[in-house]
């Protein structure tokens, strides 16, 4: 086992995730997660912990699925995001809900800002990161990001990644 | 004085039969007094959809729902009845439910403290043996106040603001045979499944309506949620969009065909696997055991987009999605958008059916998102309707059967819209 990660170590880490979705380098976003890993944007009058086996969510992908929405992301064809926008991921208030070096359950708040035609909308909420860590650094296994919003008003698409 | 439009109405919708054309002025997309005319003529008049009977679960449920510019109060009373309520108090009209659901035997109003039981009768009033009369409310004008109509049809209710309007079943018409065809899909009936997608989309309400059943664009604007289904299966099922579209009566409309998805009620994909294929198989030789061999055939094979005037679109597609949405301004709707499915699904199927759903319909989907990107566009491109000012819902109009990929259904839509519309708006040069 490693020796257990601190936090501005994971900071770094989500820091470092952010910075890859504003650039837009989403097939480097891909390439943070596991090949058994998972998406999900619950809906906003779900509880953060629903199941999307039996809720429906506004996202919940697995591996190919997040795979498929980052090539839809990179095609000329994928509309709602050509023109790109442009984005900016806050992410504050980063706890350590569970870590024994080997798996570790990370809690975060985040303000993601999303530019386009003269609009700026606003995603507010709490995103919880699964990560694993293995010998060559983090992996995120499941990223969940539970909106606190009354429904997607005015923003009215998730097009982006959260 | 209002009075018929006469010649200005011919200023919306223009029909010329004989050349094949059939066009909408942007301004009908853009003007207050147009919006102003909708709420009185239409979401005043028509039957409004507001919830499933699964949503009221047991005695005492309830939840608040905004509907045709009401607040309401769904909900099923301690005798298990549905009822539908104006969510103001008789007393100084405060909301007096303040959640979005829940269980209640009484709905208080905090302000004063007013309380009713979940009948809406007022049962106790801070002051009520002292300070009102004996008769205060033998009238029951301090009762919560129901809507005017409420009546459902195989699990949908709906409400109506005119009293006079004639019955649910008689206004739905034609529709009602596309509203059973999804309704029949289990024995143990269809239940709306938890989690509400609740978007806005800043465009005329409209827009959404001609863009729920409009088969026309999706090769173009759903191009990379068909690169998608390729993908997923290595390649696109050999079954091409193909069908009919059907005018249903009173604005109401539908398009029926074969497409390449996957359907939880029951077409099988290669990418559920052999333990889908099964179950798949389970579910389609129960409908052909209570249907017979054609309407199971069509139950499960035919995608329906389903438009109910003038706002209730169930797209019985790669999964159920029952979807209604209102104006607030001439510019932006409030869309919510739930997902129906068998009630008694197995944990496979409501997994694979929710799976389904996401990727295509909703605000993440594959699909929804660039949906929402051209009737935005649609919106921002009707500032030059003074220069530019037609929409063209021509397609297909010669022909003897126009299909999904044609436009007759938003062509129903129009006509009703027109007809309903025309005696609600002031003459042109006369004041409102």
């Amino acid at each position: 086992m490693s020796a257990l990660l601190s936090r501005p170590e994971i900071e770094d880490f989500l820091y470092h995730e952010a910075g890859l979705l504003d650039d837009w380098r989403l097939p480097e976003w891909l390439g943070l997660f596991t090949a058994d890993a998972r998406y999900e944007v619950p809906s906003t009058d779900l509880a953060a912990d629903a199941s999307p086996d039996d809720n429906l969510f506004y996202i919940a992908d697995d591996r190919f699925r997040l795979e498929q929405r980052v090539a839809r992301l990179m095609k000329r064809s994928g509309h709602s995001e050509h023109p790109r926008s442009k984005t900016r991921h806050l992410v504050t208030n980063v706890r350590i809900a569970a870590n024994d070096g080997a798996a570790l359950a990370i809690t975060s708040a985040f303000a993601v800002y999303r530019t386009k035609d003269g609009i700026t909308d606003l995603y507010v909420g709490r995103a919880f990161h699964d990560l694993v860590a293995d010998g060559s650094g983090l992996r995120i296994r499941r990223k969940r990001c539970a909106l606190d919003l009354d429904g997607l008003r005015p923003q009215g698409r998730i097009s982006i990644i959260l | 004085m209002r009075e018929p439009l006469g010649q200005a109405r011919q200023e919306y919708v223009r029909v010329d039969p004989g050349r094949g054309l059939f066009k909408v002025s942007r301004r009908a997309f853009v003007e207050e007094q147009v919006l102003a005319a909708e709420r009185a003529a239409i979401f005043d008049r028509c039957w409004l959809y507001l919830g499933h009977d699964t949503e009221l679960a047991e005695p005492g449920a309830y939840l608040t729902r905004s509907v045709g510019g009401r607040n309401l109060i769904f909900n099923r009373d301690a005798a298990g009845e549905v009822r539908a309520f104006l969510n103001s108090c008789p007393h100084r009209g405060m909301r007096v439910c303040r959640e979005r659901k829940g269980k209640a035997k009484y709905f208080q109003c905090f302000y004063h403290g007013w309380t009713f039981a979940n009948d809406g009768c007022l049962k106790d009033q801070p002051g009520a043996g002292s300070d009102y009369g004996e008769a205060f409310n033998r009238d029951g004008g301090a009762n919560l106040v129901a809507v005017p109509r409420l009546e459902p049809y195989r699990g949908f209710w709906f409400v109506c603001f005119d009293r006079n309007a004639a019955s649910l079943a008689d206004y739905l018409g034609g529709a009602k045979e596309y509203l059973d065809l999804t309704a029949d899909q289990s024995e143990a009936g269809m239940a709306i499944i938890g989690g509400t997608q609740e978007y806005a989309i800043r465009a005329n309400w409209k827009l959404l309506v001609e863009n729920s059943y409009d088969g026309y664009h999706a090769l173009t604007t759903h191009a990379t949620y068909l690169d998608y289904l390729k993908s997923s299966v290595g390649s696109l099922a050999p079954v091409p969009i193909d069908g009919l579209a059907r005018d249903l009566g009173n604005g109401h409309a539908v398009v029926e065909y074969t497409a390449p998805w996957g359907r939880p009620v029951a077409n099988w994909i290669p990418m559920w696997g052999e333990d889908g294929k099964r179950e798949i198989d389970a579910i389609y030789a129960r409908l052909a055991a209570r249907f017979g061999a054609a309407r199971a055939e069509r139950m499960a094979k035919k995608s329906r987009n389903l438009g109910i005037f003038p706002n209730l679109v169930i797209n019985d597609v790669m999964a159920i999605t029952v979807r209604t949405f209102y104006p607030v301004a001439p510019d932006y709707m409030e869309v919510n958008a739930w997902a129906l499915g068998a009630a008694d699904e197995s944990a496979w199927a409501r997994k694979f059916r929710l799976f389904s759903f996401l990727e295509f319909l909703g605000p993440g989907g594959f699909a929804t998102p660039d949906d929402v990107e051209a009737l935005e566009n649609c919106q921002r491109g009707y500032c030059n309707a003074a220069e530019a000012p037609w929409n063209d819902i021509s397609k297909g109009m010669l022909k003897n059967a126009p299909s999904v990929n044609d436009e007759l259904q938003i062509r129903a839509f129009w006509t009703q819209w027109q007809t309903r519309i025309g005696t609600a708006m002031p003459a042109e040069g006369t004041p409102a």
